[in-house]
């Protein structure tokens, strides 16, 4: 009988594993033209929404960037419904009309998919100050990148957060570009976690492509927010294999960092745990077929919905016109 | 009929909603313990506490975001500015979050929040405190606009703007607050998106919203010493607008003067005019005409500043050359 834990990074592995190919089929679609508009994969950083999402409970909260479609994938949304919001399909997650960008999901409480970098951290803190005000226990995740360390919203939503104590758990990815500029070009530190300590928050710099090793992390922050309402951020340096969007070529990056980089893999990782832990191949395979029909299921799903019908375009502008 | 100030009857709505409804809660700037910048929200902290009266720090794109966040989950909350000028640096929240959310999500969430503060000029505040920003949102699709200028329609339409599962931009003047008026006795709502006829005539068609309401039925009066007969119109909302009471009075008079508190160029006032030439082509007897503010930023010194505003005077002059 495996171990709880050996059961959760099964999970894991396949949640991660489904992130991974469900961006691939995103990234023919899009050179088929099938998928318009800004396309931003999550290749390379599966292991932080997963290891993040596998800490929360069901009433907490998932605010996420235009780079949304991992963590919506790791908080339980379909790949059906995430393929067809692509897609520009009525059966998407949105109903078509916020695509790649405005992923939502009202019921498994993911509330969006923010494209202007930043904005949506103040957003965070009012869902997290809504939750307390209606003691629901529930904690607010919000991710946002290294790029959004710099911008007003970011400072805003952290002084909020450690001023008023609020159920939050800030996650910024630290992929190393913001877009196509560099770190080092971009921010006057090599460490965005002391930004956290400087609003009074709790702050950790986690380096490591190690899903359950980021998991324990996030746990714990989110157990400190949900018990003593207390913030946290964590900064989870990370990857992206891709450009920042299906448009970047991501020619700025030094020769052979991406190869180093693919040796780290986090899917790999897991795997080779796994495989230490006795679990055998013939598992994975299994769960790899599984994600391949789940990803062609998707796809042929997306492929034969419709797009929104005419009679939507003003339908959503208001609740009451 | 009891009369009240306009910031009486700001308050009294803030409170019976508050009493109402627990999921409606304010925040802001100096709201609670300083009792509002100009009093608005004076006594609902010692009433409400502060879980519901919520101080913070100066920091408008923080505390706006924190309202919509709480509107996501279901709370409705009630956002001052302390001046409009200031929702500025708050303007991302508001039109790409507030008024984007409800339809870039497929219509799964409500967004029922207010933002309210004063706008306009306050009185030799210069030039960044000095302005009018109601065509800024007027502009956006997924906001309500709400430019009441009497204290009953302000106190009705801020009731019906906190009940309103959509955002709201209430807009208010600071030389509004004192002004007093009747206001009916016990509960009350005034309805988002419909105008109001202040005062009927068979001459003109005054148009006029939020503070010059007030100086378009004093010049409206003051001309019936002329023999000439005005109309005065308050849309009360901005967005949505209620063309029909509007159209009605110009089949009425055929002739329309705007008069609003803005700058002229891509005015609200415009919009107005364009509309009223597209819908009544054939009922005018002249060209629409908007008095505006003069086309600067408000200079400080105070003769100067009254050449910029509009005022009663320059209405009836206004009027007095339209019907040579």
């Amino acid at each position: 009988m495996p171990s709880v834990k050996i059961k959760k990074l099964l999970v894991f592995y396949e949640q991660m594993l489904l992130i991974r190919r469900f961006e691939e089929a995103a990234a023919k679609a899009y050179a088929l033209g099938k998928i318009k508009g800004f396309c931003h994969l999550y290749i390379g950083q599966e292991a932080v929404a997963v290891g993040a999402m596998g800490a929360l409970e069901k009433q907490d909260y998932v605010v996420s960037t235009y780079r949304d479609h991992g963590h919506a994938l790791a908080r339980g949304l379909s790949a059906r419904e995430c393929m067809a919001e692509l897609y520009g399909k009525v059966t998407g997650c949105s109903k078509g009309l916020g695509g790649s960008m405005h992923f939502f999901d009202r019921a498994r409480h993911f509330m969006g998919g923010h494209g202007i970098v930043g904005g949506h951290i103040p957003i965070a803190c009012g869902i997290a100050f809504g939750s307390r005000y209606k003691r629901e226990r529930a904690v607010t995740l919000c991710f946002m990148g290294d790029g959004a360390v710099n911008i007003g919203g970011f400072h805003e939503g952290l002084t909020f957060a450690a001023l008023w104590n609020l159920p939050v758990v800030f996650i910024v990815e630290n992929n190393l570009y913001s877009m196509g500029t560099p770190l080092y070009r971009h921010l006057p530190l090599e460490d965005i976690s002391v930004k956290g300590k400087s609003y009074g928050m709790h702050s950790v710099r986690v380096e490591t492509y190690d899903v359950w090793e980021f998991h324990e992390v996030v746990r714990e922050a989110v157990n400190r927010a949900r018990s003593q309402n207390e913030p946290t951020l964590i900064e989870a340096v990370t990857y992206r294999y891709r450009g920042h969007s299906m448009s970047d070529p991501a020619k700025y990056r030094p020769p052979s960092e991406l190869e180093r980089k693919k040796e780290l893999d986090a899917i790999e990782l897991c795997a080779k745990t796994l495989l230490e832990e006795g679990i055998p191949t013939t598992e994975l395979e299994e769960i790899q077929k599984k994600v391949k029909e789940i990803v062609d299921d998707a796809v042929a799903f997306a492929e034969s919905s419709d797009f929104p019908p005419v009679s939507l375009l003003h339908q959503y502008t208001y609740v009451n016109p | 009929m009891p009369t009240v100030t306009v910031r009486e009857a700001l308050n009294q709505a803030l409170d019976e909603e508050m009493a109402r409804d627990r999921r409606v809660f304010i925040i802001g700037e100096e709201v609670g313990h300083y009792n509002g910048p100009y009093k608005v929200t004076q006594g609902l902290l010692a009433k409400y506490g502060e879980d519901r009266v919520l101080d913070t720090p100066i920091a408008e794109e923080g505390f706006a975001g924190i309202g919509i966040g709480a509107a996501l989950v279901g709370l409705r909350p009630v956002v001052e500015f302390m001046t409009w000028n200031f929702s500025l640096v708050a303007l991302d929240q508001i039109v790409n979050n507030a008024a984007k959310i409800r339809y870039m999500s497929g219509g799964q969430f409500e967004l029922p929040i207010v933002f309210r503060g004063p706008q306009g000029a306050g009185g030799a505040l210069a030039a960044q405190h000095s302005q009018i920003f109601e065509n800024y949102y007027a502009y956006v699709p997924g906001l309500k606009v709400v430019a009441g200028g009497t204290a009953k329609d302000m106190k009705g339409l801020l009731k019906a703007a906190i009940r309103d599962d959509d955002p709201v931009i209430f807009l208010e003047s600071e030389k509004m607050y004192n002004l007093s008026g009747e206001i009916p006795e016990g509960e009350y709502l005034i309805p988002i998106g419909k105008a109001d006829v202040k005062k009927e005539g068979t001459d003109l068609t005054l148009i006029a919203w939020g503070l010059t309401l007030t100086y378009a039925l004093q010049a409206a009066h003051e001309m019936e010493k002329e023999k000439i007969s005005v109309e005065v119109v308050d849309p009360r909302t901005l967005r949505p607008l209620d063309l029909s009471t509007i159209l009605a009075s110009v089949a009425k008079t055929h002739r329309v003067l705007i008069v609003q508190e803005a700058w002229p160029i891509a005015s609200f006032g415009e919009h107005i005019a364009y509309l009223i030439q597209k819908e009544a082509f054939d009922e005018l007897d002249a060209p629409v005409e908007i008095l505006s503010s003069e086309d600067v930023p408000m200079p400080y010194a105070f003769p100067l500043e009254e050449l910029v505003l509009p005022n009663v005077a320059k209405i009836q002059a206004h009027i007095r050359h339209m019907l040579s």
